[in-house]
């Protein structure tokens, strides 16, 4: 009997836990799933067709790393109950603000172009023309967006998220072998020797999985989202859950490319759909799926982290809580670079591949700046009292960050000068 | 022209609300900053140099 009622009040603790977990989950789970925006999905994609199975390994080892990057942003946007690119300008002036602010405005329309990109792309999988596309994901967007409320934005995002699940059975339905999967993923091993190439896979696997972007929006959210100091422990868990779902929905995209595709060159996730197609039309259609999925989420959030931005710096109001008379600007910084983006995807002959060059090169330049400040700012004990990072915070911080300043400085020589590393 | 003017106005408001630094200029921060700055003046001058090549190499 003794038993029994442990066990009923630990289910009902449990369900209280759940329920209250529900309410404030969001912002981590819906960045860490939105960074699986369809340039990650890419890259996804090309790495399980080039490595197969043997990088698996590495992507696993970013989920701690996401993870310790994410969740400074909470605690920041909790304490101090300001978004990131004011609390640059707050803490180091009106140059590092600017920027700050002008490098993730260059970055983040940018790489809304190549959501844009991703998503055409797949519809035209299903013979969408690319304007009917543009259209359609633009009211799409207004409809998330001008409900007034920041709740209902984040659950439709977060039914977003749970489509990006979507590669999941995909991956079981091309039958991969479960021995080698675990065999050469889970044992570090660089396939065919460290080379340039394999440099550059490993470069762009971080690269997607932790952008600048990221920051910014997660600290944004959860002021918006009104999280309080007390709600950092479940900002925690989100941001820790959203972690290991973006690392584990790349594992499952890779496995399905290096099931089917293993040995060709894919230069694009909607290339590696079509391919798919030929083999298995179900397995392609969900990637073509998942690949729209994966714009569409990445546009919604890298849009709204601009527009929290300028609205935090320029004093407008800046909540998806207001209406769109209330707070103009907001909605229309929002508009404006979504509409512009769309834009561009239309234009015949744009340079897409080109802007997407120079999305890899100037997202190097703001992430260790970003991170920098990040750390820094976690160490202003007057701003943040006793969420200040501990020493062991920093240490892990400080060597998250000095790697990443290496690599992506490597990175972007590479990608600029890529007969350099051979 | 009145819409420009406002803008102007703006910027030069937010310059002065955040002219000083609030963050304590410590050696520790003044290091970072400057390691900073020191990266991101190579990262754009390869960027400068890369747009030249491309410029003169067609």
């Amino acid at each position: 009997m003794n038993y029994f009622s442990k066990l009923y009040y630990w289910l009902r603790k449990a369900w209280k836990a759940a329920r209250l977990y529900l309410i404030l989950a969001g912002p981590g789970i819906v960045v860490m799933v939105a960074d699986n925006d369809a340039g990650g999905i890419t890259t996804y994609a090309a790495t399980g067709a080039k490595y197969g199975y043997h990088l698996i390994w590495f992507l696993l080892i970013l989920i701690p790393v996401a993870y310790y990057v994410q969740e400074m942003t909470v605690r920041l946007g909790a304490v101090t109950k300001r978004g990131h690119a004011e609390a640059i300008f707050d803490g180091f002036g009106a140059f590092w603000g600017w920027f700050s602010l002008l490098d993730l405005m260059i970055v983040d329309w940018l790489t809304l172009v190549t959501e844009f990109v991703g998503m055409t792309a797949a519809l035209a999988i299903f013979r969408v023309p690319p304007w009917i596309t543009v259209v359609a994901v633009i009211v799409l967007m207004a409809v998330i967006v001008l409900h007034g409320r920041y709740w209902t934005f984040e659950k439709l995002a977060l039914l977003f998220c749970a489509l990006n699940l979507i590669y999941i059975p995909a991956a079981f339905l091309v039958h991969p072998s479960v021995r080698d999967v675990l065999e050469q993923g889970l044992i570090p091993n660089f396939a065919g020797g460290f080379n340039g190439q394999l440099f550059f896979f490993l470069m762009a696997n971080i690269g997607t999985t932790i952008a600048p972007w990221m920051l910014f929006f997660q600290q944004s959210a959860v002021v918006d989202k009104g999280m309080l100091e007390k709600d950092i422990p479940w900002g925690r868990f989100d941001t820790l859950l959203g972690s290991f779902v973006t690392v584990v929905v790349a594992v499952f995209i890779v496995i399905v490319t290096g099931t089917v595709l293993s040995g060709v060159d894919i230069d694009s996730a909607a290339q590696a759909a079509a391919e798919l197609m030929k083999t298995d039309r179900y397995v392609g259609t969900f990637l073509a799926i998942g690949l729209f999925d994966a714009g569409l989420l990445g546009a919604i959030c890298i849009s709204l982290a601009s527009s929290w931005a300028f609205g935090e710096i320029f004093g407008w109001a800046h909540s998806l809580n207001t209406k769109i008379r209330q707070a103009p600007w907001f909605y229309a910084t929002y508009f404006f670079t979504l509409v512009t983006a769309g834009l561009i995807v239309l234009i015949p002959h744009a340079p897409l591949v080109l802007i997407t060059l120079f999305v890899q090169v100037i997202a190097v330049t703001l992430l260790p700046a970003a991170l920098v400040f990040l750390i820094l700012l976690l160490n202003d004990r007057a701003a943040v009292g006793e969420y200040c990072n501990t020493r062991a915070q920093n240490l892990i911080g400080g060597f998250i960050v000095v790697s990443i300043v290496v690599l992506s400085t490597l990175y972007g020589i590479t990608v600029m000068f890529p007969n350099l590393i051979h | 022209m009145k819409a420009f003017r406002g803008l102007i106005a703006k910027i030069q408001e937010i310059n002065s609300r955040y002219r000083a630094p609030r963050i304590q200029m410590s050696g520790a921060v003044r290091l970072s900053l400057m390691a900073l700055r020191l990266y991101l003046f190579a990262l754009v001058g390869l960027m400068v140099y890369k747009f030249v090549l491309l410029v003169t190499q067609g």
